[in-house]
């Protein structure tokens, strides 16, 4: 920070190449930074559920190449239930945290908030920096915690940290699901395998992606605050940015209580404390405070870990879909050429979402033997966010009719957003129910319906996201051919490997197990089974067209003709392509018009951006019987 | 120069909606009147950034203090922590920073460099003084055997004094950075409006802290 | 491009909801709450099915129907919504949605906010690392003392019961279930490390055993027979393998077993076991 003239650009464009493009401030770099970080992730969480469903399918089958590369985990080539496990755990962690809450926000709130409100910048750019990196220094430790358990000398290396750091024996990560529940996560090696350094580092990298997120947050919340051009009233904000909002107080009022959550456990775990390890546990044949490996615990209380986690768990959620929702509604006004139906009506229902998800945490606990009366509370809430959900759906539908669709792949992304969003969250009418709780609770159900909703659904978000405003990044649009086979064959996909999990949630099918085989009643999904990792294996396929046309296009992609090729309203199409280093070359815009001002009857194009101080737009809502 | 393209048309232009200030519901802009006001002022991102970071932080020791009374509800192996003595100066001292600090940044608006400066040397040292008796504290306790891990009230002790001291850590780099900030005098309007929001910022941060502290100390002695 | 996409939503669509009627579906309910709480899951299906069968083919219309045909000059009706219809829409999914929430409390009402019926049979399951413990009381019907200390896993004395306590004299633990057909059962549910889960399918019931907590739970079984009885909250490396079985068992047959000594008491059920086979729906 140095002190300069108000007004003055407080940074230069920098030219050097490692401040250009590396510890960069400019929060369009750190935006492509986020973006990259999350491809890289969102690979490496694919592969993991690829080998999930190939150990569901052909169990006992030997890959020699992952007897080369795990050879504790996969001793030759055979994955271990342990293996598996802790591919359950990663996948989550990483998809969870280093991929949904990245992307959306980290990536494509980064570079396209500032730009969308009319700032040269963030309000803290350095801060924005460091969030950034922060956050990769998170991603590198849960990498160095698939390995260090299965690693001779990463695991010596680590073991010099303390005993809690010590390998348990012989897996490849930490086991205990993306939730992490203690005891078990609390209790260390002796609770078996997978709960050694390996779940410290697990620990470890939520602590610091929580601090990332927050600093990131802090950003987010002042500079919508702060820095909106002139003219650019809250209501006339895209519904982008509106989405990003809320998601940065969510952020910021959740990620603070997994962190404390997180100190608590890793005390647990390093410092023989006992907030979440109650009395007299008996664990693999040792009791407590008899033998130096299993100290004495006293007291503590398991499911006050599972509050603080699904306090934080469940705004979560909605940290990895609002920024989806911002997006779809962008791209469907966009190039349905129409006004989005009911704007006010979205932002309350944006509001709503994030207040009531503060507010509906009990409902991952029906289970846990928490108060009985609560889970009542819980379960009536739980259903009444489903209502703003709805209206979101409706809205949605109703921006559509009357359009003139446009079917570009961002467009047919976004149309799949809903379509999953609505597939996925409906079967919330179900799970927030603390009566059917009783069969579907940790079943395939709850997988396929938060796989739909936060994972497929949000992931759509994204890609439309990447479609409609790679032409403004790169200068260069993605290739629409392939981005269309892309869309097919993942829509598809998805359907084809969620719909089925459903049916053998209501067989009864437990979620992390590793094997289905010792079950009777379970046998006869087996078909099923290999449906969908049939399906995964398709599924997956199709995103290496994905990375494909990302790599092939940022070099040799059909170059952009002009700076609105989507013929859009909003700021980021006022600008030069890709936009200069303070977005605005030194004018920044005046806004005069709400954000989706397409088919304004006698204007002389079909839409009116909103800087455009010549056109003459009427008011109100062609359908609320005003008129003008 | 980042300047503002002004419209040259009148502000009130016929067609509601179109224009600044227009009525129009459902995202065609604002109803309010002053939609087409300026922007914030720059140095007000400080204040707001701040207040924010605050929610944030006080999210935090919300979660641990909720960790803190589930505990000490449900748990029959309670064994409440005699207060060591010494914390009631650590109270004095940073309760007089807090006094001392708002002196500062009070000199500042009436553009006293010079005792403005001052006042950020004796709050640092003020806060400096905090944290020798919170390690005094702990040393002392120490001392008795009762470590992190002897009973919940300790473990709970030791992570809340640890947590608010790393935090007021935090401000005292802030405060260093004031200082060393104090002493270019320069007069420029931008400059010291800046200064301003800065200081604010940093008084906002430790008046929290001090109340935080506060708080803690009746939460662990008087709570249970 | 319109007409393609409406056409694959719509045949994903009539798919997904035929996938619910191609047989797979509960187990066989053999408890008293079973059928309430089918029927509640049925109804909620209804309205999900119908839910999302609606808001596809109102998709796929609107993507057929206003796809851009490409005519100069065209435009896209100019509208901003409707506040009558907004309203509209909230208040029917408001109503739906929380009476779906209201009539589904009634299960959960009368298994969880009561206690068991006096004169249920009891039975304390003690869960550890891949293994279920059932402790039974005997012929006397109280539990002998209990104590984590008495715990030895190598001496089997899995549930950590103390020899010297009158009380468990008679009683057993075995590895297995057992519960008389329509009574009241009420199970005291401990864990001895980490959270496991009781789980039954065929019983609709589910509760997480929480070490450091007592969990008593309550319900009715109505059909004699043998289930699988699964662990379905992670608990490590085994947790796939953490299985045992419940036998629900004529009145007299559950007598006959309650009353033989603990060695006598195991090769009962073993035998037991061997002579109910699993149900097979």
């Amino acid at each position: 920070m140095s002190e300069t003239h108000e007004g003055v650009h407080r940074h230069p464009a920098p030219t050097g190449f490692i401040r250009k493009y590396i510890f960069s401030i400019d929060h369009k770099v750190i935006g492509i930074q986020y973006i990259i970080l999350a491809l890289v992730a969102v690979l490496v969480g694919m592969v993991m559920s690829l080998l999930m469903r190939m150990n569901l399918s052909w169990p006992g089958t030997s890959w020699p190449i992952l007897g080369t590369l795990f050879p504790t985990g996969a001793p030759g080539g055979q994955m271990t239930p342990e293996f598996y496990l802790s591919l359950v755990t990663m996948h989550g962690t990483i998809m969870v945290f280093f991929v949904l809450t990245t992307a959306p926000q980290g990536g494509f709130g980064n570079y396209f908030l500032p730009i969308q409100i009319g700032a040269e910048d963030m309000a803290f750019p350095v801060l924005n920096m460091l969030s950034f990196w922060v956050t990769l220094v998170g991603f590198i430790v849960i990498l160095l915690a698939i390995f260090v358990e299965g690693n001779q000398g990463l695991g010596e290396w680590f073991a010099g940290l303390g005993p809690s750091f010590a390998g348990g024996s012989g897996t490849v990560g930490p086991i205990g699901g993306w939730t992490g529940y203690a005891p078990l996560s609390a209790l260390g090696k002796i609770a078996g395998p997978g709960q050694g350094a390996g779940m410290n580092l697990w620990v470890i990298s939520i602590a610091i992606f929580c601090v990332g997120s927050l600093l990131g947050a802090l950003n987010f919340i002042t500079t919508l605050l702060n820095m909106r051009t002139k003219g650019m009233s809250l209501m006339r904000m895209p519904l982008t940015c509106w989405a990003w909002f809320t998601t940065a107080v969510l952020a910021l009022l959740s990620f603070p209580v997994l962190l404390g959550g997180g100190i608590l456990l890793l005390l647990d775990r390093i410092a023989n404390t006992s907030f979440f390890i109650p009395g007299g546990l008996y664990v693999t044949g040792l009791l407590s405070g008899t033998n130096p490996n299993f100290p004495l615990h006293t007291g503590g209380s398991p499911i006050l870990w599972q509050h603080l986690f699904w306090f934080f768990g469940h705004p979560e959620v909605y940290i990895a879909i609002l920024p989806g929702m911002g997006a779809t509604s962008h791209i469907l006004a966009t190039f349905a050429r129409k006004p989005v139906f009911g704007y006010r009506a979205m932002v309350f229902a944006i509001f709503a979402i994030g207040l009531l998800g503060f507010f509906v945490w009990g409902h991952h606990m029906f289970m846990s033997g928490m108060s009985p009366y609560s889970a009542i509370a819980f379960s009536v809430l739980t259903l009444s966010i489903g209502v703003p959900s709805a209206v979101k759906t409706f809205n949605w539908l109703g921006t559509l009719w009357g359009g003139r669709i446009r079917f570009t792949s961002a467009m047919l992304f976004a149309l799949g957003f809903v379509s999953l969003f609505v597939a996925g969250g409906i079967t919330g009418l179900i799970l927030g129910q603390s009566s059917l709780d009783l069969p579907m609770h940790d079943t395939y159900l709850v997988t396929a319906h938060f796989h739909l909703v936060m994972g497929v659904a949000s992931i759509f978000g994204m890609f439309a996201a990447l479609y409609f405003w790679f032409p403004k990044m790169f200068g260069r649009f993605m290739s629409e051919s392939l981005g269309r086979i892309h869309f097919w064959l993942t829509f598809i996909g998805v359907y084809a490997i969620f719909v089925p999990m459903h049916i053998m949630g209501i067989v009864g099918m437990p979620r992390r197990f590793s094997s289905f085989t010792e079950y009777e009643y379970l046998r006869t999904l087996d078909p099923l089974v290999m449906l969908v990792t049939v399906a995964a294996i398709i599924t997956i396929g199709a995103q290496l067209l994905f990375y494909f046309n990302v790599v092939w296009s940022v070099f040799k992609g059909k170059r952009v003709e002009n700076d609105n090729p989507w013929e859009a309203t909003t700021l980021e199409w006022n600008t030069a392509t890709p936009p200069p280093h303070d977005n605005f070359a030194g004018v920044l815009p005046v806004v005069y018009h709400g954000p989706y001002e397409f088919a304004v009857p006698g204007a002389p194009r079909d839409y009116v951006m909103q800087t455009d101080m010549e056109a003459e737009v009427p008011s109100g809502n062609g359908h609320n019987g005003h008129k003008h | 120069m980042a300047t503002m393209v002004t419209s040259t048309r009148p502000s009130t232009k016929k067609g509601p909606g179109a224009g600044p200030g227009m009525p129009g519901p459902n995202g065609n802009g604002s109803k309010r009147k002053d939609a087409f006001r300026e922007p914030d002022s720059r140095g007000n991102r400080y204040r707001i950034g701040m207040w924010v970071a605050l929610a944030s932080i006080a999210m935090m020791f919300t979660s641990l203090s909720s960790a803190y009374i589930v505990r000490s509800g449900t748990a029959n192996d309670w064994v409440p922590l005699a207060m060591p003595r010494i914390l009631l100066a650590s109270t004095a001292l940073i309760l007089l920073s807090s006094v001392t600090l708002e002196f500062a940044r009070r000199k500042l608006k009436s553009s006293l460099h010079g005792e403005y400066a001052k006042y950020l040397l004796l709050t640092a040292l003020l806060g400096v003084g905090f944290l020798i008796s919170q390690v005094i504290a702990w040393r002392q306790l120490a001392a008795q055997g009762i470590f992190v891990s002897s009973h919940p009230h300790s473990s709970f002790f030791y992570l809340l004094t640890g947590a608010h001291a790393v935090h007021l850590l935090g401000g005292l780099l802030a405060l260093m950075f004031l200082l060393l900030r104090s002493r270019r005098k320069t007069l420029e309007p931008a400059l010291a409006a800046k200064r301003q929001a800065t200081a604010d910022a940093v008084t906002i941060y430790w008046h929290f802290m001090d109340g935080l502290w506060i708080y803690l100390f009746l939460l662990l002695f008087l709570w249970r | 491009m319109g007409r393609v996409l409406a056409v694959i939503i719509w045949i994903l669509t009539l798919l997904s909801v035929l996938l619910f009627f191609s047989g797979w579906w509960f187990p066989a309910a053999i408890s008293e709450h079973a059928p309430a709480l089918d029927r509640q899951f049925l109804i909620t299906i209804i309205v999900v099915g119908l839910s999302f069968a609606a808001a596809q083919i109102g998709l796929g219309w609107m993507v057929w129907k206003y796809r851009d045909t490409g005519q100069a000059g065209d435009r896209a009706l100019y509208s901003h919504g409707s506040n009558r219809l907004e309203v509209l829409w909230t208040v029917i999914t408001a109503i739906v949605f929380i009476t779906l929430g209201v009539m589904g409390q009634s299960v959960w009402a009368s298994l969880r906010l009561y206690d068991a019926p006096a004169g249920s049979y009891q039975v304390s399951v003690v869960a550890q690392q891949f293994q279920w413990n059932f402790h039974y009381p005997g012929k006397d019907g109280k539990f002998g003392r209990t104590e984590p200390t008495l715990i030895d896993d190598s001496a089997l004395n899995f549930v950590g019961l103390d020899a010297a306590d009158a009380a468990s004299a008679d009683d057993s633990v075995t590895a297995a279930l057992a519960i008389p057909v329509n009574r009241p059962v009420e199970l005291r549910l401990r864990s001895k490390d980490v959270i496991h889960n009781f789980w039954v399918p065929q019983l609709r019931f589910k509760q997480d055993l929480v070490p450091g907590m007592e969990i008593k739970v309550h319900f009715t079984a109505n059909r004699v027979g043998k289930y699988e009885l699964a662990c379905a909250e992670l608990c490590g490396q085994l947790h796939f393998k953490m299985k045992s079985y419940m036998l629900v068992l004529p009145e007299d047959e559950l007598q006959q077993l309650q009353a033989l000594p603990q060695a006598d008491f195991q090769n009962k059920m073993t035998e037991l076991l061997a002579k109910y086979p699993l149900p097979t729906n």
